[in-house]
């Protein structure tokens, strides 16, 4: 029998969905869909009586101060009749096979009561007004559901079952690649979605010939996850030849030669004094922090899957990182999440859309979403993060996320022992993430094809948190040998990894499904989110499997290291696979690529602006990249774990901070040019971390960038996106009680700049918010910027400054107002006091607005002052103003004007409330 | 004589134990995390502590709704231990969603004669979960945890968290009973902070002993000067921050 329960607020004014619905309609013009209702419905099968589930609804489902509810068979008119000027009824529910995180859970509480249905499954339901067909279609599928993951079922719902599928029945598949040309061999890599370069291909033709037989298709997919750009840097650890602005450079391996040369020669020149302690081999990059700590850090892209489905995209690329985390070393505690999304203009019209591109608007508010939820959960503080705007991310969104972690010395290094015991634990294994898979709709496929509702990912993120406790229990009293997450490849990829010196035999029957019908091939290959995998030794199994118990995580043997160097996979009886684990980590043939790049010449400036520097702020302030994220930053619990020092909004005006302190404890790479931006940018990164000593630790790199469509005069189009290089740095203070905020502090104390302004006007705020054009690029001065680092630091250890605030988007002027924002206090600054280099020399608007890189502003007590002087020593720097009672930035001009604006209207411009 | 016992009771995503465990410790209490499958395997366990406190999170996923299923769980396996427990003078605190699964389960703010709850916390008017700090008024009466607190600040975080009482009459009458004990208040900058919409401002109550205390705010989040968003310059660093006192009161109040 199949029940539906609906659970309707009482309150229509606490009904957000519906304000939400009603909001979003007139949004996209839909007219006439002036009020909605909702409901969470709740498809419960299985053999129970009215009784119980009326039980079931009122201890579990409702709350009864808040709620009421309706519990009847599906289908009954009872469950479709809304109000009588809402009869259009919109079900939205999960698809078969989709994650379906609270169904899950509300299945665990009902077995609380002792009732075991056999199937649960939400589904949203919205009451609306009478609308043409079309119109509640469009509704439905631009803001209720997400095509990846949902079906829409408009009117009385046609289910009478949940049933999904029957137990495979083993099959060998294989495929020969004897006898098939290039093009032939293209052709298979494509249709089966295999990523496998047609060198590639002859690689693996090769290696079976020697063998005397055809690949297997389990074997063919091992190989293409293992070669695939996400698992093993194809593009980056490829040679290339390269001209450039510096002359030609040839390299064996772009990735080895520049980013890690760096950490290397860094890590050679602090000799004794190394401080790196597991770099760019684990899930993660692992530096010292104390006497008994170390420090782990990792940032993942989750960029196609977020452009499908944000929500879920966001929330399983910020499940990865976690677990990137929890999988470094014996296993670190993730401590803080960091998050950086880049993003088209959230006012692109609706009409410059490509066609199945999300818009940004609603991408954005879902991959927040999707962080908050997930992040929230987790109860890891998301603490730091940014949002870079620009029409090039239309098709191709970039989601960043990044973890922390923090793990007691001398667990950074692990190592399989040859008798352990393969083991997964956390979520079931089922179709999710699974390339091109297609899964049937049973009974729901009248709206649309489900093509790849096996591609996107849900997170549960509940299932982590658990996970999350039992692996931190089990390392701590060191139960496990190795550990690594089950990402990208899913089984194949992290077991793969950790045999890929000894080899492993599994059997792929024992490991535990969601639901039935998944092949060998799919078990293997599946990205179900929320696993691990751990190398046990047998006789820590018994203590591993009761922690994993009291957690409430499923954990199970599946197979064994062996120490043969094969892999062998086994569905009970059946070989399934067997692979030379050398061939499979060694196999690969590398590729030799060219690439060129050759840097324009700056234009030069032109003034557009009309205004004073004070208008020119209000403008700056409210573009996107500078304007306030707290709409974001507040939805983000950034400070569970009570560790935070430095929040993300501080000062009594939550200002924005640079850096957030917490405590340890308690495109087409293929295009030359493209790749001679990629090979310039590494040979960036290595120059200036040499030059700061900052060695790279981990790293990740999403190289296909363009998204290419035929628009509907059938003209080809493509955007690629900007080149986009994100360093996240990590650093480390002695006493949290030293830390320095950029909220100004009090009045009379003196504002100081540190470092030279030059006339840095290209790319600028400045140059997006449309006054000025062209202009010097910035570069960066590395000996001048980290003279002027160095000093700062010392003035901060000395207890010098009062507060410090970098000067990045929109220069000095932005920072000074942030100060002044964040610290509820006023300012005066004297342009014509601030050292420039000659090039800027007169221009105000250059001086206040130029983004030259390396440069501070700093508040000094008048005491401090002449201490501050010295601590300074030759590095260039000036007083430019002070900190003044009056709630005002008063800009004094080179030639004598004085312009004056309230901080309150700079902070409602910040916050984008000024109309 | 042996300091006070708080047993912190966790749930398959409980996830402020650790820091409300520290805040026991630092109080000067003896804090111990416990699974409530553990405790639900051994009620008379809770015989060895004092305290009790539920601390935040979002427990079993909050997917249906905030500390549902941790009640359900509390309701059906420890309910006896627990009463058992406030009937012989133990405190007992539920911070964020453990005020959420206090309501839920009957130990506060229920119906004398249907055990029925008398309020709930529902979504935030906003909608959204919403982290900041808000100001606050204790009107203390005889809640043991907020003696000598007047006006102080701690932070929110939390979607589901909009005191709402099931009638008029009932807020009137908890009002009256002076069980409404903590109001957000209007800030130093003179905004109101009340951040979810609660009726009549609520950001905690306590039962009529004054011995069982649930609230939205998180005191564990502010027992140290520097975890103040604006503390650098302003606040010294060396000192505790107003939330520790809740956990110096009960622990002061069962030595």
């Amino acid at each position: 029998m199949l029940w539906e329960v609906d659970v309707h607020p009482r309150d229509k004014d606490g009904d957000h969905a519906a304000r939400a619905v009603v909001a979003g309609a007139a949004e996209l013009g839909i007219a006439g869909c002036t009020q909605a209702r909702t409901a969470a419905g709740w498809l419960i099968e299985g053999d129970l009586s009215r009784a119980d589930v009326e039980k079931l609804a009122a201890q579990v489902l409702v709350d009864p101060v808040v709620e009421s509810f309706t519990a009847a068979e599906a289908g009954a008119a009872a469950l479709i009749a809304g109000p009588d000027d809402l009869p259009t009824v919109v079900h939205v529910l999960p698809r078969p096979g989709v994650t379906d995180p609270s169904a899950q859970t509300a299945r665990e509480a009902f077995a609380v009561l002792g009732l075991r249905p056999a199937a649960v499954r939400s589904v949203r339901k919205y009451w609306l007004p009478r609308l043409p067909a079309a119109d509640a279609e469009r509704l439905a599928w631009k803001l209720l559901a997400s095509e990846a993951i949902h079906d829409v079922v408009i009117g009385p719902l046609p289910l009478r079952t949940l049933a999904g599928g029957r137990p495979w029945t083993f099959q060998q598949t294989t495929i020969d690649l004897e006898g098939l040309d290039d093009a032939a061999l293209a052709t298979l890599s494509r249709e089966k979605c295999l990523a496998l370069t047609v060198r590639e291909l002859h690689a693996v033709r090769d290696h079976f010939r020697t063998l005397g037989r055809p690949p297997r298709e389990i074997e063919l997919e091992t190989i293409a996850q293992t070669w695939s750009e996400h698992c093993c840097h194809k593009t980056l650890g490829s040679a290339v030849d390269h001209v450039g602005p510096a002359g030609p450079a040839s390299y064996d391996n772009l990735l080895k030669e520049t980013v890690f040369a760096a950490t290397r020669s860094i890590r050679a020149a602090l000799g004794a004094g190394d401080w790196c302690v597991s770099v760019f081999k684990d899930n993660s990059g692992v530096v010292r922090f104390d006497g008994d700590h170390d420090v782990c850090v990792k940032v993942e892209t989750h960029n196609h899957p977020s452009a499908i489905e944000p929500y879920g995209g966001a929330a399983t690329g910020l499940g990865g990182v976690i677990r990137d985390v929890l999988g470094t070393g014996l296993g670190a505690k993730p401590i803080a999440n960091l998050d950086v999304f880049c993003v088209a203009p959230t006012d692109t019209p609706a009409a410059d859309l490509p066609p199945g591109v999300i818009h940004p608007r609603r991408l954005l508010a879902g991959v927040v979403a999707g962080v908050r939820d997930y992040g929230n959960r987790m109860g890891i503080p998301t603490i730091a993060g940014a949002v870079a705007y620009d029409p090039g991310y239309l098709g191709n969104p970039l989601v960043f996320c990044g973890t922390v972690g923090i793990m007691p010395r001398g667990h950074a290094e692990a190592a399989v022992q040859p008798g352990d015991l393969v083991v997964v634990a956390g979520g079931r294994t089922g179709r999710d993430g699974i390339h091109g898979a297609t899964f049937s709709s049973i009974e729901l496929s009248s709206t649309s094809e489900s093509q790849s509702g096996g591609a996107v990912q849900i997170g549960h993120a509940i299932n982590e948190k658990m996970l999350t406790d039992f692996v931190l229990e089990a390392a701590q009293r060191q139960l496990f040998h190795a550990i690594t997450d089950c990402g990208a490849g899913g089984l194949s990829s992290a077991v793969g990894e950790m045999a890929a010196v000894l080899g492993a035999d599994v059997r792929l029957d024992t490991v535990p499904l969601k639901y039935d019908g998944l092949s060998a091939t799919e078990v293997w290959i599946s990205e179900a989110q929320e696993r691990m995998v751990l190398a046990v030794a047998a006789d820590a199994w018994p203590e591993l499997a009761a922690v994993a118990a009291a957690e409430g995580v499923e954990v199970t043997a599946i197979g064994t290291f062996t120490g043969t160097g094969r892999l062998v996979l086994r569905w009970h009886e059946h070989l399934a696979g067997e692979l030379d684990c050398h061939f499979l980590h060694e196999g690969r043939p590398k590729q030799r690529l060219t690439s060129s790049f050759a840097r324009a010449a700056d234009p030069p400036v032109a003034w557009r602006t009309t205004g004073g520097v004070a208008d020119c702020l209000l403008d700056v302030l409210a573009l996107p990249d500078v304007a306030s994220k707290e709409w974001i930053i507040r939805q983000y619990d950034h400070e569970v774990q009570g560790c935070s020092v430095v929040k993300p909004l501080l000062g009594p005006g939550a200002g924005p901070a640079d850096g957030t302190v917490v405590r340890g404890v308690l495109g087409d790479t293929r295009r030359e040019e493209s790749l001679g931006t990629l090979v310039e940018a590494c040979r960036g990164c290595h120059d200036t971390a040499v030059a700061f000593a900052a060695p790279f630790v981990s790293g990740k790199d999403s190289l296909n960038n363009v998204f290419a469509w035929t628009d509907a005069a059938g003209v080809a189009r493509e955007i690629s996106i900007p080149p986009t290089l994100l360093a996240t740095a990590l650093g480390q203070l002695d006493d949290v009680r030293r830390a320095v905020t950029p909220d100004l502090k009090a009045a009379g104390n003196r504002l100081a700049i540190v470092g030279l302004t030059a006339a840095d006007m290209q790319g600028s705020q400045l140059e997006l918010a449309g006054h000025v054009s062209g202009g010097r690029l910035p570069t960066v001065d590395v000996e001048a910027c980290r003279s002027a680092c160095r000093a700062v630091a010392a003035a901060g250890r000395a207890g010098l400054l009062q507060s410090c605030h970098d000067c990045s988007d929109g220069g000095l002027a932005v920072a000074v107002a942030e100060m002044a924002i964040a610290g509820q206090a006023g300012a005066r600054l004297e342009l014509a006091a601030v050292p420039c280099v000659t090039d800027t020399a007169g221009h105000d608007h250059a001086v206040a607005f130029a983004e030259t890189p390396g440069r501070f502003i700093c508040e000094v007590r008048p005491e401090h002052a002449e201490a501050f002087a010295r601590t300074l020593g030759a590095v260039p720097w000036a007083w430019i103003g002070s900190v003044v009672e009056t709630p005002e930035l008063e800009i004094a001009g080179g030639g004598g004007g004085v312009e004056r604006i309230a901080i309150d209207r700079l902070a409602r411009a910040w916050r984008r409330e000024e109309t | 004589m042996l300091a006070p016992r708080a047993l912190v009771l966790r749930a398959p995503g409980t996830n402020c134990d650790h820091e409300t465990a520290f805040a026991f410790e630092r109080a000067g209490g003896l804090a111990r995390r416990m699974h409530v499958r553990a405790l639900a395997e051994k009620p008379a366990a809770a015989d060895d502590f004092q305290i009790l406190c539920i601390p935040g999170g979002f427990s079993y996923g909050d997917d249906i709704a905030s500390g549902r299923i941790f009640a359900l769980e509390i309701r059906t396996r420890l309910a006896d231990a627990l009463v058992r427990f406030r009937d012989r003078g133990g405190l007992v605190l539920g911070i964020c969603n453990g005020f959420q699964v206090l309501l839920q389960t009957g130990l506060l703010l229920a119906d004398a004669a249907t055990g029925a709850p008398l309020a709930s916390l529902a979504h935030n008017r906003s909608g959204r979960f919403v982290d900041r700090w808000v100001s606050l008024r204790a009107i203390p009466g005889n809640c043991v945890f907020l003696q000598g607190l007047g006006r102080f600040e701690l932070p929110i975080a939390h979607g589901e968290g909009r005191f709402v009482a099931r009638s008029p009459a009932d807020f009137t009458a908890l009002d009256a009973a002076g069980q409404l004990v903590l109001r957000y208040a209007v800030g130093a900058d003179g905004t109101p902070s009340n951040p979810n919409g609660a009726e009549g401002d609520v950001a905690g109550a306590c039962d009529s002993s004054g011995r069982v205390l649930g609230l939205m705010p998180h005191p564990e989040r502010f027992v140290d000067a520097t975890q103040h968003p604006a503390w650098a310059g302003r606040l010294d660093p060396a000192a505790a921050g107003a939330g520790l006192a809740m956990f110096v009161n009960a622990v002061k109040a069962v030595s």
